[in-house]
């Protein structure tokens, strides 16, 4: 099958670096094939703009087949643009049509400060996650194995659901309280689902959230935008299970 | 439990909004019942009503209940600003284009504002009916006006004759009317039959005993809010049409709020299983526009009825 190319008008979000103001700058892109993805989209633009000897959109990516949660992008007003369950990086243009202007940001929160143009610093995420989100196993070399402890499909099903979150932070840019709930939520129910993760669940869901809002995430009001943008499909059943957990955590707490 | 954990945790800060918005939702079906008596109309619907607002404000337990609805209406919107605020925080940086509808309803993303305009009404629709019934000098006692017949003799010419006095009667909480004051026949000027002391309380003129204690009139009230004719004589207001058509206003928006905090309510705290969850979404919905929906009928109808 032949491919298509669109022409497109680009209007990016660029910013030196952490410290300077930023502001939308737009740029013309010819000869995009549909078939690409929108990063290859973005290397296009940025060939051309080395060429004309300007500087390079920064922007975050790594795998590039939606596995590893290092794309983001806030595209037309929507994290990880306007199809349903891709990140970015398979996000294709075909999306897009011929002479349409593409808004493209980044990934906005008070957590998530922009280092260069696109490129944002989720670690609050990954301070979040060394709050909580693990399991302590003994490895002195008596090691049990994991299999050994039967799980009901059911809870291994939706544990495994759970842990399909890749951690990109689509659902704290796209919440309207920029909240990390559906992040945390996902990492609490992936643990709390399975035996080895009920021994350290209570003070898990605690220190977790805790730290979220240490790290300045706005509250949930369950507007249900996350799991409408979340690139895995996580369920906002997490957030309510996560809620559950808060509670008993809260209430039984020796702390 | 450390008290930050109960009251400033983002998730319990949840907990406390559900818990108060659905203890709210309750107060709303029980002050729905019994704004519903103001469709049954005379003497009998008037005085089904204040003997109404009369139990609502003595009753020791309903005495209770309403200031825990005080405290909630209070933690409910200061710990909604609260939320609302640290939510602004959380972006300072807006986005340029923002597709929000493609992903979630206007009123889930609105609800502080939404909330804002229902405490504002809150705040008007006290000053207007709870503080008249508790604070008002003016605040008229239920009485009725009746016309008494005198048979007498005339002195001249022998002949039976009937005179008609005016007489003015106020319910009392005994369930009998009591004469309260009269048109004198020969000086045609209103004299008391007792005194009446701290608006409602009946007092007999020679022996200073109190003969029994009378109804705020809050039917009276209410109809002259919204532009009525009522049998208290209450001074009716010019702008009734538009309190009616305000009322509406403030309803829609209760119905807007409601669409969407009745549902999320049960989330905050949890309780979500897939069973159960579309029953609640369905029944918050069915609330959210048939309480205010019943609450609006009742200023319309008293003033375009």
């Amino acid at each position: 099958m032949a491919s298509k190319t669109i022409n497109i008008n680009l209007k990016i979000w660029r910013q030196k670096n952490a410290n300077s103001k930023g502001s939308m700058e737009t740029y013309k892109l010819d000869n995009v094939s549909t078939d690409s993805s929108f990063l290859e989209m973005l290397d296009q633009l940025n060939e051309q703009l080395i060429n004309e000897r300007q500087e390079p959109v920064a922007f975050d990516h790594d795998c590039r087949e939606g596995i590893c949660g290092m794309c983001s992008l806030f595209i037309n007003g929507e994290a990880h643009g306007p199809d349903r369950a891709v990140t970015t990086c398979q996000l294709h243009m075909r999306k897009f049509k011929d002479g349409e202007t593409i808004f493209v940001e980044p990934f906005r929160a008070k957590a998530f400060p922009v280092i260069k143009d696109l490129v944002v610093d989720r670690t609050s995420l990954d301070r979040i996650q060394q709050a909580g989100g693990f399991v302590s196993v003994n490895t002195s070399g008596n090691t049990m194995d994991a299999n050994a402890i039967p799980i009901p499909k059911h809870d291994a099903d939706k544990s495994f659901e759970a842990a399909a979150c890749i951690g990109c932070g689509a659902c704290v840019a796209t919440c309207v309280n920029a909240s990390a709930m559906l992040f945390v939520a996902a990492k609490v129910s992936q643990y709390a689902l399975l035996p080895q993760g009920k021994v350290e669940a209570r003070d898990r869901v605690l220190n977790m959230v805790r730290t979220m809002d240490e790290e300045g995430f706005g509250n949930c009001t369950n507007t249900g935008a996350c799991a409408v943008e979340c690139p895995k499909e996580i369920s906002l059943e997490n957030i309510a299970r996560m809620n559950r957990e808060y509670l008993k955590g809260m209430l039984s707490s020796e702390k | 439990m450390s008290k930050s954990v109960l009251l400033k945790s983002s998730i319990a800060k949840k907990y406390w909004m559900a818990l108060t918005g659905l203890f709210l939702c309750l107060f709303l079906v029980g002050h729905l019942l019994g704004n519903l008596q103001l469709f049954a109309g005379g003497e009998e619907g008037r005085r089904a009503f204040n003997e109404y607002a009369y139990f609502m404000q003595h009753n020791p337990l309903i005495k209770v209940m309403s200031y825990v609805t005080y405290l909630s209406i209070l933690f409910h919107a200061i710990d909604g600003i609260m939320l609302a605020v640290q939510n602004k925080k959380a972006r300072p940086v807006q986005y340029a284009v923002n597709n929000a509808k493609s992903n979630s309803s206007g009123f889930a993303r609105q609800m502080a504002l939404l909330g804002s305009i229902i405490f504002i009404f809150i705040i008007t629709h006290m000053v207007n009916f709870w503080a008249k019934m508790h604070f008002d000098g003016k605040m008229p006692m239920h009485t009725i006006n009746k016309e008494l017949e005198i048979q007498g003799q005339d002195p001249m010419t022998g002949q039976p004759t009937t005179q008609k006095i005016p007489v003015t009667y106020a319910l009392t909480t005994k369930g009998d009317y009591k004469e309260v004051s009269f048109i004198n026949p020969m000086t045609k000027v209103s004299e008391n039959a007792v005194d009446i002391k701290n608006h409602t309380e009946l007092y007999d003129k020679n022996s200073k005993l109190k003969i029994g204690e009378g109804y705020k009139d809050l039917h009276s009230v209410v109809l002259a809010f919204f532009g009525k004719k009522n049998d208290g004589n209450y001074p009716i207001n010019d702008m009734g049409k538009a309190a009616a058509i305000l009322y509406l206003v403030a309803m829609i928006v209760l119905s807007f709020h409601l669409m969407h905090g009745f549902s999320s309510a049960f989330q905050s705290l949890g309780i979500r299983h897939k069973r159960y969850t579309p029953a609640i979404e369905m029944f918050g919905k069915i609330f959210s526009i048939v309480v205010p929906a019943l609450f609006a009928i009742i200023p319309l109808y008293i003033c375009f009825g």
